[in-house]
């Protein structure tokens, strides 16, 4: 309704209405769920699935930024969200006493998540993103597995001393009496803080959208987009390349790390398995990414939350719950994509709202 | 047109959100209904067959039963499938049946705590659970959190029994590693050791961890100590060779089943002939498809249950285990088992009656729990500490003539 007055009023261009749509979108699903919640309409499973749907709304949004508007495919998209997840649960554990207000470490959590994996993005990215083609993706993607397995031999305690760290088992740490051991190998990290909530899940998905939203309108992401629609015509214009796809892609993997933080941050033991950060778990990202529509911001977030929520709502189904999700999977992606469909919701389905925005524009 | 479109398509899209949220709201509850009304007939028939107290225990579990754990977790279902119609069968807990729900979390941390929440919509008032260490630790910042009473049949990690409404049947992995190489030394089996251990896995790095700290005390020592990860666990001919080029007498292997069945293989190949010792990982050796039994002969394993033990309450559950699913029990089937057995004892000694809400049964139980003392199929006088930790003996098998053999 806001966006009808507002397009009246201001005669608002065409992609401003549209990212109001989507702000909107999210700000009114959080007032309809605080509502439900507050009156106590909603289980203890939709409850906690509140903050991982805000989690993979992010990924799903950072994705889309590499692979819509900069038109590379990133396959190891959980490999940034592992670095964001450790290295913000790192911190937190590290200043558990040093910074006793929640508030002030999670919000510098968040930031640590961010910047290193960033920085994760920008060595991905120098030496990958001169090339063309699928390289990225292979090399995204082995990126990932290395990232989940490194993790993995890392073990790293605290004691009076200070840090010590190793990469071959817990007793060559040689904590002293009393020492603590943060990151222990495959066991993970135990015992993060749990600070996500959903209100700071839903801030962080606003200012992800401002920030990619506000990326792609601006010269930059033109310039991004100009790269992804004619490599050679950008250059032959003087568009350094090399630089705009590293600034897409930083920022990706910015937004992937807070993901990862609030990942981490949701859950009291975090561990790199091939479940959560491995590349399954990429692909599940691009599968919402693709099923959103490429490029296409919002379509990212309605596709994470569904897909994030169909599993658990099949749950009744048992085993055969996967089975089913894989169906309806594949039968979304046929109604969404497939060009007959396509034709048969443009002819069929849509023709009554096509009469009432008619009316609506001849009214106004 | 377009952008009119979408943007209708985007509301449209809204509202079906809205409406699938506050449908699982309600879709939930019509079956927490149904499930309800499943109780009440269930708690009919019941007084036809002789039970007193009204009302029905609700017993969740956790585990996975999709994924690569799925073994573990199926063995869980069933055997605390098994000790739950067992004790419905006689009459229940203090004369009231027990409604068991099992869920599955796919090994997975995050659908562990969502499965945990499903179970809470179901009025679960005990939690047995869960059957992987790292699910089990997420799941226990929730339960504490909401103190609801959790008896983890196999969460092995020291974690796993971090808050005091959480217990565990099994042993904890740094206990399994010190008593590995507490048994090693004592009995003189070997000095010089190779291990090959997966470093991506919580409970084979937390039992080769201690193993290593114990081993030096013990006077063994470690003369290689190869890792793989869950991602190249096929091939071991590296780790294999490098035992053997160390001069091994005994090869540890403080890894689950699967692998232990392929590094007997390759070994064998290679012409590495050795002592081979495990923990309960490697109880399942025998029952892996197509794996020559022959290969694991004179393979030593420290585990709590042994499925031809010849006791009476072994056999009973070995056969009724069979007839029911058709296969062999491991340990986790037993471990769950127990588990089930357990919290019946705590309960019946605390008095619980099923209308108490979870919390104030969770107290009851935290207490209870040290007091009891069961004869399971894991242990014999299996005593619980207010830490979670149980109390029971280990005991080392051999494999001879394909059967497990006590030592």
């Amino acid at each position: 309704m806001d966006k009808s007055i507002n397009s009246k009023k201001f005669h608002l261009n065409k992609t401003t209405r549209s990212n109001l749509i989507t702000y909107g979108m999210v700000i009114a699903a959080y007032i309809i769920v605080q509502i439900l919640v507050n009156g106590g309409h909603v289980t203890s499973l939709m409850k906690g699935l509140l903050v991982p749907l805000c989690i993979y709304s992010i990924m799903a949004v950072s994705l889309n930024l590499t692979v819509g508007i900069l038109g590379e495919l990133s396959l190891g998209h959980a490999g940034f969200m592992c670095v964001g997840a450790f290295s913000s649960s790192l911190f937190s554990l590290l200043m558990l006493e040093t910074i006793p207000n929640a508030g002030i470490r999670f919000f510098l959590a968040i930031l640590v998540g961010a910047a290193s994996a960033a920085v994760a993005g920008i060595i991905v990215g120098i030496p990958v993103l001169r090339l063309r083609g699928d390289y990225l993706a292979i090399v995204t993607l082995a990126f990932g597995e290395i990232i989940k397995n490194v993790v993995n031999v890392i073990y790293l305690g605290k004691d009076s001393r200070g840090l010590h760290i190793s990469l071959k088992n817990a007793t060559e740490l040689n904590l002293e009496e009393g020492g603590q051991i943060i990151i222990n190998g495959a066991m993970g990290i135990t015992g993060t803080p749990k600070n996500a909530t959903f209100t700071i899940g839903v801030i962080l998905i606003l200012i992800t959208l401002f920030i990619v939203l506000n990326l792609i309108n601006s010269r930059s992401g033109r310039a991004i987009m100009s790269v992804r629609d004619n490599r050679i015509a950008a250059e032959s214009i003087g568009i350094n390349i090399t630089k705009y796809k590293l600034m897409a892609f930083a920022i990706s993997a910015s937004l992937a790390g807070v993901a990862g933080v609030l990942y981490s941050h949701n859950l009291s033991s975090l561990t790199a398995t091939q479940k959560n950060f491995g590349y399954n778990q990429s692909i599940m990202i691009l599968v919402f990414v693709v099923l959103g529509g490429i490029g296409n911001i919002r379509g990212s977030i309605i596709s994470a939350v569904i897909l994030t929520l169909l599993p658990e709502l099949l749950r009744g189904f048992n085993t055969y719950r996967m089975l089913i999700y894989a169906i309806v999977l594949i039968v979304m992606m046929i109604f969404n994509w497939a060009p007959a469909l396509i034709d048969f919701r443009k002819r069929h389905s849509l023709k009554r709202y096509f009469s009432k925005n008619t009316e609506e524009k001849e009214a106004s | 047109m377009k952008k009119s479109m979408k943007k209708l398509a985007g509301l449209g899209l809204t509202l079906a959100m809205a409406a699938a949220l506050t449908a699982c709201g309600g879709g939930d509850k019509t079956t927490e209904t149904t499930a309800g009304k499943a109780a009440e007939t269930a708690a009919a028939g019941e007084t036809t067959a002789g039970s007193t107290a009204e009302g029905t225990y609700k017993l969740g579990a956790i585990g996975p039963i999709t994924g690569s754990t799925a073994i573990y977790g199926q063995a869980v279902k069933n055997g605390a499938e098994l000790a739950v119609n067992e004790i419905n069968a006689a009459g229940g807990i203090g004369g009231v049946q027990i409604e068991y729900n099992y869920q599955d979390d796919e090994g997975d941390t995050e659908k562990a705590v969502n499965a945990y929440n499903t179970l809470k919509d179901w009025d679960m008032q005990m939690l047995v659970g869960t059957v992987t260490s790292a699910p089990c630790i997420a799941v226990g910042a929730e339960s504490s959190n909401d103190n609801m009473f959790q008896l983890t049949p196999s969460g092995s990690a020291v974690d796993c029994a971090k808050f005091d409404n959480q217990f565990r049947v099994c042993f904890s992995d740094p206990n399994q590693g010190a008593a590995s190489a507490q048994y090693i030394g004592e009995h003189k089996l070997a000095t010089k050791i190779a291990i090959i251990y997966d470093s991506s896995d919580v409970y084979s790095s937390g039992i080769h961890d201690k193993f290593l700290s114990e081993a030096a005390n013990q006077g063994l020592e470690i003369v290689a100590d190869e890792a793989f990860t869950a991602d190249n666990n096929t091939n071991f001919s590296v780790q294999i060779q490098k035992a053997q080029d160390s001069g091994a007498e005994l090869v540890f292997l403080p890894i689950y089943y699967s692998q232990a069945s392929l590094i007997l293989a390759q070994a064998k190949q290679m012409g590495f002939e050795t002592q081979f010792f495990g923990c309960d990982g490697l109880d399942g050796l025998l029952t892996v498809e197509n794996f020559d039994t022959t290969l694991a002969e004179d393979v030593m394993l420290l585990t709590p249950f042994a499925a031809d033990a010849q006791d009476d309450l072994t056999v009973k559950f070995v056969t009724a285990y069979q007839e029911k699913y058709g296969e062999i029990p491991n340990q986790f089937a037993a471990d769950a088992y127990d588990a089930v057995y357990a919290i019946k004892a705590a309960a019946e000694k605390g008095g619980v009656t099923p209308d108490m809400d979870a919390s104030t049964i969770c107290d009851i139980l935290k207490v209870s729990m040290t007091e009891i003392s069961i004869n399971g199929l894991t242990g014999e006088n299996m005593k619980w500490s207010a830490d979670g930790e149980p109390d029971k003996a280990p005991k080392a098998v051999k494999i001879v003539d394909g059967v497990y053999t006590a030592m």
